[in-house]
């Protein structure tokens, strides 16, 4: 007799559509959310570039709970296939059972799909994203012999961090010129400064010191750091600094290490660390 | 087991040999010998190891050095004794050999340090500072130094060794404080005045400078506790006590040097400057570096501002009054956080571009806001026009080899046809072990590269959907089983295979070989293209170099040192080695050409890295400044446009100002210390690729 095998749970490429109830935290830094609201209501599918850690993926959040629509999250990998996004056929005890991939499961249930750092995953995914973010809006799934068509409801949105520089991960043209780009930036002191008490619950003088930290280690992108030190990275320091961690460890082991392994610029960053508290 | 020492006889041996040319039948090595010999073998050793080094610059230097050596011993530590000898060294090559002795001459001004102190030297902490200062300023500000810390508002002065306090961290801080209260008296405003002519008033204008440098780090210190509350706590303990409070005005947020002059006024003849560990100087030459830069930074604003509107109107019509459109709202508070201002353009805000920010920002520092005049009636520079008479001979050379090229002119916004003829030339090859000798003096990076490159390489990649293959690909055999099940054909690609990651990729680099590498860029620019050889070669991508150079627009060269086609072997190798110094930089033709070259290898990725040392430029005026650079920017977005992508290596100090216009923000890297392009070169090819 064949061994039965376990029935797959269908859930298993779902885990990450949620419905967001509460309100994510985010402070506008210019006109992003009208854009993005607009770019909704007219189908238009939506690029958000920026550096690491600005906010990007809160924001999508936070739009998905304001447009009242389920997220799904896909984090793009460099083995990320056409077929993980639009889903296969899986065999059960002798049957056959197609599961739909997350970008099939979001075009049905008209949620916001959001692929993050899309440059990471294989260039054949962007077959499947083409048809889809153009006005057509459908999603051609071969093997399954099904066309879905994408309800207004439904919104496309990726992300992509233009700092890199290898010339692998470049996205192509073709597949940029499909969306309307938000350029998302790190926001200004005073807001940074908001941003990182609210989110760690820190006082104005470590969030002030933080954001002054921050923009000098913005100064040196280009002069040896790749990219400067994130909000999300000042948000963290302040979460140690909070649990009374002192801020020169604090900020070493959340800012300095995180940005650089260069025992010269270890000491730069520190330096700074010392100056602004 | 310690060495025995060297016996006077033997000293007076080696000495006489070292310092030989120096020597004569008066002035022998034997007084020194006798005084060398009662030191330490460890210490003689140093000092003969010494004398071999400063005598490859000069002998006399070497004798000083010599007579001097075993007074140094008895006074200073060994820290304080390698500084006091980089410093002797320094001023020689600066300054000369009368100055240079006399600082070996000079052991009594080092020894209010020697006492068991532990001196920190600008030397090993250049680099950090230079980094803090970047982080503070917001752009590079050079280092460099001096007997007494000032600065002309582009370069820091620091002195070359600080020993007033016992460690070396403490000493180090005065540095660090130093550094910053120099950055800050360009920052808010202390050169607003006109210093010296405030200090001339008085009839001891040193006294009066020093006293105003006082009053100026009084009220820079409120300052900076503003914002760097670490390093005005390290001043305020340094300072010792509280602030005079005759000085308290200068607390206020809005402060200005104004108010240090007011003070000056009042207590000149009363009060002295205090012998503080953290001292500036200010100087009569930062005026004339600041007016020049005002100067300069006011034509680049009206061209930059000219440039802006235009692509605003999108070339619908020549406007004139450009500049009288503008408008620029600097807040009212010049903030202690950051310099806030408003472009407007017709009375609409626009964003401004870096370059212009920069430039506002530059001016807000200097003159504390933005003046009217420069917003109107500032001439242009006239159009220029072409020096060159376009009609002339531009086709007739179609001799054998020569290719032409366009070039774009930026001013007719069109191109100039075949402007320019190209030829292909061969480099003539250097016989000698210029590789080898490469190879050997970085034997262990060379190792460590070509590690990191086979890992690159070594990736090894699952293939999925093999016909042929050593494992089963389960996934794929579970969708053919449904596909089957489903009545589609079973499909034959079943199986998986462990492959060697294919880089479909073709990388030409494109090398500097104008006259400005002369000397060491030179010989940094050859040594990395061996590295990048080695390293690439273990990687297997396909790669080729070429040099380019030229003296005006009929000689464009291009120098084959390998083509796509060649394997790296001695010829390539013979003809790195006899890379040279050639012309100029006429870049546009070069990277056509080049372009041409690449395209036609068939390779999914592209790349058109240039090595290179500064702008563009010819000999002719015409291609210099914005035409040469214009007409690069063309070339490269015919390359982009054909599929290659560019990148540029730089050791250009200034490149900021317009290789992200040339290349774009990310695609370029400046590689500042020349001394490590060769082992740079490779590692960013790795991270461009990776």
């Amino acid at each position: 007799m064949p061994t039965k095998i376990a029935p797959l749970a269908r859930k298993s490429l779902q885990s990450e559509v949620r419905v967001i109830d509460t309100e994510p935290y985010y402070e506008a830094c210019g006109n992003e959310i009208t854009l993005f609201e607009a770019a909704y209501a007219s189908t238009l599918p939506v690029l958000l570039k920026g550096p690491t850690g600005c906010g990007k993926t809160r924001f999508i959040e936070h739009m998905a709970w304001k447009l009242k629509r389920p997220l799904v999250t896909v984090s793009c990998h460099d083995d990320l296939t056409a077929a993980d996004l639009v889903g296969r056929y899986l065999i059960t005890s002798n049957e056959t059972v197609w599961v739909d991939g997350p970008l099939a499961h979001a075009v049905r249930a008209g949620a916001i799909c959001y692929l993050d750092e899309v440059v990471e995953a294989r260039r054949d995914t962007t077959v499947v994203i083409h048809p889809l973010a153009d006005d057509r809006r459908i999603l051609p799934m071969e093997k399954h012999g099904e066309l879905l068509r994408a309800p207004p409801e439904f919104l496309l949105a990726m992300s992509y961090n233009p700092g890199y520089q290898s010339v692998l991960k470049e996205l192509k043209q073709s597949t940029r010129q499909r969306f309307v780009a938000i350029d998302f930036r790190y926001p200004d002191a005073a807001l940074e400064e908001k941003i990182i008490r609210t989110e760690s619950k820190a006082g104005s003088a470590t969030a002030a010191a933080l954001v002054r930290l921050a923009q000098m280690t913005r100064n040196l992108k280009g002069n040896g750091l790749d990219e400067g030190a994130s909000t999300r990275l000042l948000v963290h320091a302040a979460k140690l600094i909070v649990r009374g961690i002192t801020p020169a460890a604090a900020c070493h082991s959340a800012i300095a290490e995180a940005l650089s392994d260069d025992p010269e610029m270890l000491r730069a960053v520190d330096e700074f660390i010392s100056s602004v508290f | 087991m310690t060495a025995p020492l060297f016996t006077e006889a033997e000293l007076y041996k080696q000495l006489d040999y070292l310092l030989g040319p120096v020597l004569s039948s008066r002035r022998t090595a034997a007084p020194l010998a006798s005084r060398l010999a009662p030191l330490p073998r460890m210490q003689q050793d140093f000092v003969l190891h010494w004398i071999e080094v400063i005598a490859r610059s000069n002998y006399e230097m070497a004798y000083q050095f010599t007579a001097a050596a075993p007074a140094a011993y008895a006074r200073l530590d060994p820290t304080a004794i390698d500084a006091w000898i980089i410093q002797a060294m320094d001023t020689y090559d600066r300054e000369g050999l009368h100055r240079g002795s006399q600082i070996f001459r000079q052991i009594e001004s080092w020894t209010p340090i020697a006492a068991g102190t532990q001196v920190a030297t600008f030397e090993e902490h250049a680099a950090v500072l230079e980094l803090f200062v970047c982080g503070l300023a917001g752009r590079r500000l050079k280092l460099d130094t001096a007997g007494e810390p000032w600065t002309d508002t582009e370069t820091l002065y620091l002195p070359t060794h600080i020993g007033t306090l016992p460690t070396k961290a403490e000493n180090f801080n005065i540095y660090k404080i130093l550094a910053t209260l120099l950055w800050a008296q360009g920052r808010y405003g202390t050169f607003h005045a006109d210093l010296a002519a405030a200090c001339g008033t008085y009839n001891d204008p040193q006294r009066a400078s020093a006293l105003l440098s006082h009053l100026e780090s009084l009220r820079l210190e409120a300052r900076i506790a503003r914002v760097l509350p670490g390093i005005a706590r390290d001043m305020a303990r340094l300072r010792g006590g509280s602030v005079d409070r005759r000085c308290a005005a200068l607390n206020a947020p809005d402060a200005s040097v104004h108010d240090s002059l007011q003070l000056l006024a009042k207590f000149y003849g009363i009060m002295d400057a205090p012998r503080l560990a953290y001292r500036t100087a200010l100087r009569t030459e930062t005026v004339s570096v600041r007016d020049a830069r005002i100067k300069r930074e006011q034509g680049e604003l009206a061209a930059a501002l000219a440039e802006l509107a235009q692509a605003h109107d999108a070339g619908t019509k020549p406007a004139p009054e450009t500049l009288e459109r503008f408008r620029i709202n600097a807040a009212a508070t010049n903030t202690d956080d950051g310099l806030d201002f408003e472009l407007r353009l017709d009375g609409a805000p626009v964003a401004p571009p870096g370059k212009v920010t920069q430039l506002i920002e530059s001016i807000l520092q200097d003159l504390g806001g933005i003046p009217d005049d420069y917003l109107h009636g500032a001439n242009l520079p006239p159009e220029a026009h072409a020096g060159e008479d376009e009609h002339a001979d531009a086709r007739k050379e179609h001799e054998d080899g020569v290719h032409l090229y366009n070039e774009w002119d930026h001013r007719r916004r069109h191109y100039r046809k075949n402007w320019c003829s190209l030829r292909e030339l061969d480099i003539s090859p250097a016989s000698g072990s210029f590789v080898e000798d490469t190879l050997r003096k970085y034997r262990p990076q060379v190792s460590q590269l070509k590690r990191t490159f086979e890992m690159l390489r070594g990736e090894d990649k699952v293939l999925k959907r093999q016909a042929v293959g050593d494992d089963i690909d389960f996934d794929t055999l579970v969708a053919a089983y449904a596909d089957l099940k489903t009545g589609h054909e079973l499909a034959d690609r079943l199986l998986t295979r462990r492959s060697r990651n294919e880089r479909d990729l073709a990388a030409l680099f494109m090398v500097d070989m104008s006259g400005s590498t002369r000397g060491w860029i030179n010989d940094a620019e050859r040594e990395a293209l061996v590295m990048l050889c080695e390293a690439l070669e273990v990687l297997g991508d396909r790669y080729a170099i070429y040099g380019f150079s030229g003296l005006t627009r009929k000689r464009c060269e291009i120098y084959r040192i390998k083509r796509f086609d060649e394997p790296y072997d001695d010829m390539v190798k013979q003809r790195i080695a006899g890379i040279t110094p050639q012309d100029y930089t006429r870049m546009g033709a070069a990277i056509r050409h080049l372009t041409g070259i690449l395209n036609a290898v068939d390779a999914r990725t592209k790349l058109l890295i240039t090595l290179s040392d500064g702008k563009p430029d010819d000999y002719s005026d015409q291609y210099r400044g914005e035409y040469g650079i214009e007409d690069t920017r063309q070339a490269l977005l015919e390359a982009h446009r054909s599929g290659v992508k560019p990148f540029c290596i730089t050791i250009d100090h200034e490149a900021r100002d317009y290789l992200s216009h040339l290349y774009g923000p990310v695609s370029w890297t400046l590689v500042d210390d020349v001394k490590r392009l060769p082992l740079k070169v490779a590692d960013i090819y790795r991270r461009l690729t990776a």
